[in-house]
């Protein structure tokens, strides 16, 4: 420690030497310190191997000139690897260094319970919790539904408890706000889908039956589809990292003291006002695409608007905009019901919080394309 | 501590800090002699936290000189910097642990970044060092979130100890803790820095520390220090906040005279 630079002054590192008559006679040299100790290592390793079973040992510390923990810690392990019956002495260590010599006689001697699984048992344990996950999620789902339930009802039979100004700032921020992305999005979505049937159908002189196509699949599918997904990236995600900071800042706890249920205070007005969202959302986005997919007619394929619109009014009826409305307020319920779920499941460390938003999104938007096909299912069979 | 002499380790030289237009530290002086503990207290918002961060780099200064080592940190290239801040170890006041590592992974952080070493090795120093702060050995593979208070205080020293600093900056290393807890960092504190031949800057505000522990008191007000001492000088003091701040309610000499 003598305020030089590190680097300098660790100049012609450690020198283990000499075997002396049956007492073996080591004398250390040189800096043994943390930028050593890689060196310090392979050489207390090597005196290990070539002397395990000697019946004493001298080892001289006088031209030591920096010990650290690490060093410290070194000499130690040497005199741990060279064998419980083996006289060891110590000498000249400078005065300094000798409590930390003691320190070090002292640790490491409680070995640390390890467990070593093997690549092959890893492999089958990483299997089993992903089974168990799934289990739990979907039980964990069914949780946050009924615990939903319980909490309207709570609303129903007590309105002034309903947080109905969160909930109005929620749908601001989830619907209002994203009005503008959603716009732009369907309305390119349906121009592209113009385009391509336009492009394809034209080969059968069938242009016309675009429009049939553009209408039927916006209305029905795309539309509320893209929505679902845009919502889900784009709110899903920030419910999950604003309730779970909250959750790992403690507010949620510091709810329950207070006897509120997070579910009343936090999850319903977000719900709700997804269910709501979704719906307005799913409109104004299918009105987009269907405007973006008569524009492309118009330009690309050469129909004019007149066209597009009496076809499209022969094309569609008021179902197939029902059949694409009645879905949207499912896909905002589970969305939210995802978002909040896999929010209150964040733990202490950050990187949980980054993986169960991404978890979030994810499984809202698996979730949404499965829901989507059920219900189109559901809705050929009873010839909707 | 061993080498004796009387070399200053630390020298603040007019320091001035900003925040917004108002001036938190006014040209401030301070030297931090080597293997000292040096207890530096002031009234909450004074500015404590906000010399230690600009010490060590956190906090922008808008005058003024800081020498570590006697190397100017303000005009010192990257690599000086890096080589002087591979010297100090800081403990920040909520730990700072990171969330996503295991006890053992986070004290090995520092070690793993500056040092190649085997992973025998790597294991055995991260295990000596949690045993030198008195936590057992099963603490080890536990996540920050896991943890009392008091252990993660250990765990964030055992850190900030990793590469055998040889200055560490302490930011109220017992707030948090009760007072058999916070007896017991002190001692520990005191320990290792017997035993590793520390120099310590700790910024407190527990009265009992600054009696036990610290070697030298430097009080902060009005953006300078205005007394520094041992603690003895401190309660002579006839400045008005350092007799309120040490013969206060809660002081321990008036404390001790009432019962």
């Amino acid at each position: 420690m003598n305020g030089e630079p590190l680097l300098e002054s660790a100049s012609q590192g450690s020198r283990l030497g000499g075997d002396v008559g049956g007492r073996l006679a080591l004398t250390a040299g040189g800096t043994w310190t943390a930028e050593r100790a890689g060196e310090l290592e392979r050489l207390i390793e090597g005196v290990i191997a070539r002397h395990a079973h000697v019946a004493a040992v001298d080892i001289d510390m006088a031209r030591v000139e920096r010990l650290d923990t690490f060093g410290a810690w070194l000499l130690e392990r040497l005199l741990r690897g060279l064998g419980t019956g083996t006289e060891t002495r110590i000498i000249g260590l400078a005065e300094r260094y000798h409590a930390l010599v003691r320190q070090a006689r002292e640790v490491n001697r409680t070995a640390s319970a390890q467990s070593h699984a093997t690549a092959f048992t890893a492999a089958f344990a990483v299997v089993g919790r992903t089974v168990g996950q799934i289990g739990n999620d979907i039980v964990a789902v069914v949780a946050m539904i009924g615990a939903l339930a319980a909490a309207t009802g709570r609303a129903v039979a007590h309105p002034r408890t309903f947080r109905f100004t969160s909930m109005v700032h929620q749908i601001d921020r989830v619907a209002w706000r994203a009005v503008p992305i959603v716009l732009l999005i369907t309305f390119l979505i349906g121009g592209i889908l113009a385009q391509q049937g336009l492009f394809h159908f034209r080969q059968f002189g069938a242009d016309i039956y675009v429009v049939d196509m553009v209408g039927i699949l916006v209305l029905r599918e795309v539309g509320v589809l893209m929505v679902a997904i845009m919502v889900a990236g784009r709110s899903g995600s920030s419910y999950t990292a604003e309730l779970g900071s909250m959750k790992m800042r403690e507010e949620i706890d510091a709810l329950r003291t207070m006897g509120f249920d997070p579910v009343d205070v936090l999850v319903l007005p977000r719900v709700l006002a997804l269910i709501i969202a979704v719906p307005g959302l799913t409109f104004i986005g299918s009105m987009a695409a269907l405007y973006g997919g008569g524009l492309m007619c118009w330009l690309y394929g050469g129909m004019s608007p007149e066209v597009y619109l009496s076809r499209m009014r022969e094309a569609i009826d008021l179902q197939d905009f029902a059949v694409g409305l009645i879905k949207a307020p499912f896909m905002g319920l589970i969305i939210g019901v995802v978002a909040g779920v896999q929010g209150l499941a964040v733990r202490g460390s950050a990187e949980s919080l980054g993986r169960k938003t991404t978890d979030s999104v994810v499984k809202s938007i698996f979730l949404v394309i499965l829901l989507d096909g059920i219900l189109a299912m559901f809705f050929a069979s009873i010839g909707a | 501590m061993a080498d004796g002499g009387n070399d200053v380790v630390i020298r603040v030289r007019d320091l001035a800090v900003d925040f917004g237009g108002v001036p938190v530290l006014d040209r401030l002086s301070l030297d931090v002699v080597r293997g000292e503990i040096l207890g530096f207290v002031g009234a909450s918002g004074a500015g404590k936290s906000v010399l230690m961060r600009s010490i060590i780099g956190l906090v922008p200064s808008r005058d003024g000189r800081i020498e570590v080592f006697g190397v100017d940190l303000g005009a010192a290239s990257a690599s000086a910097r890096r080589s002087v801040e591979r010297r100090w170890g800081v403990l920040f006041q909520q730990g700072a642990l990171f969330s996503s590592l295991t006890v053992l992974q986070n004290v090995q952080f520092p070690i793993r970044e500056y040092l190649r070493l085997s992973g025998r090795l790597l294991d055995e120093v991260a295990l000596a060092k949690l045993e030198m702060v008195g936590l057992p050995a099963d603490v080890c593979h536990k996540y920050p979130s896991e943890l009392s208070g008091g252990m993660t205080k250990r765990v964030a020293l055992a850190r900030a100890l990793a590469l055998d600093p040889d200055i560490v900056f302490l930011d109220e290393p017992t707030s948090g803790l009760d007072p058999i807890g916070a007896g017991e960092f002190d001692d520990l504190i005191r320990t290792l820095q017997r035993t590793l031949g520390l120099t310590v800057f700790m910024v407190t505000h527990d009265l009992d520390s600054l009696h036990t522990v610290c070697d030298r008191i430097a009080v902060l007000a009005e953006g300078r220090v205005i007394a520094t001492g041992p603690i003895p000088a401190m309660l002579a003091s006839e400045h008005p906040w350092v007799k309120s701040y040490f013969h206060g309610k809660r002081s321990r000499v008036d404390g001790a005279r009432a019962a």
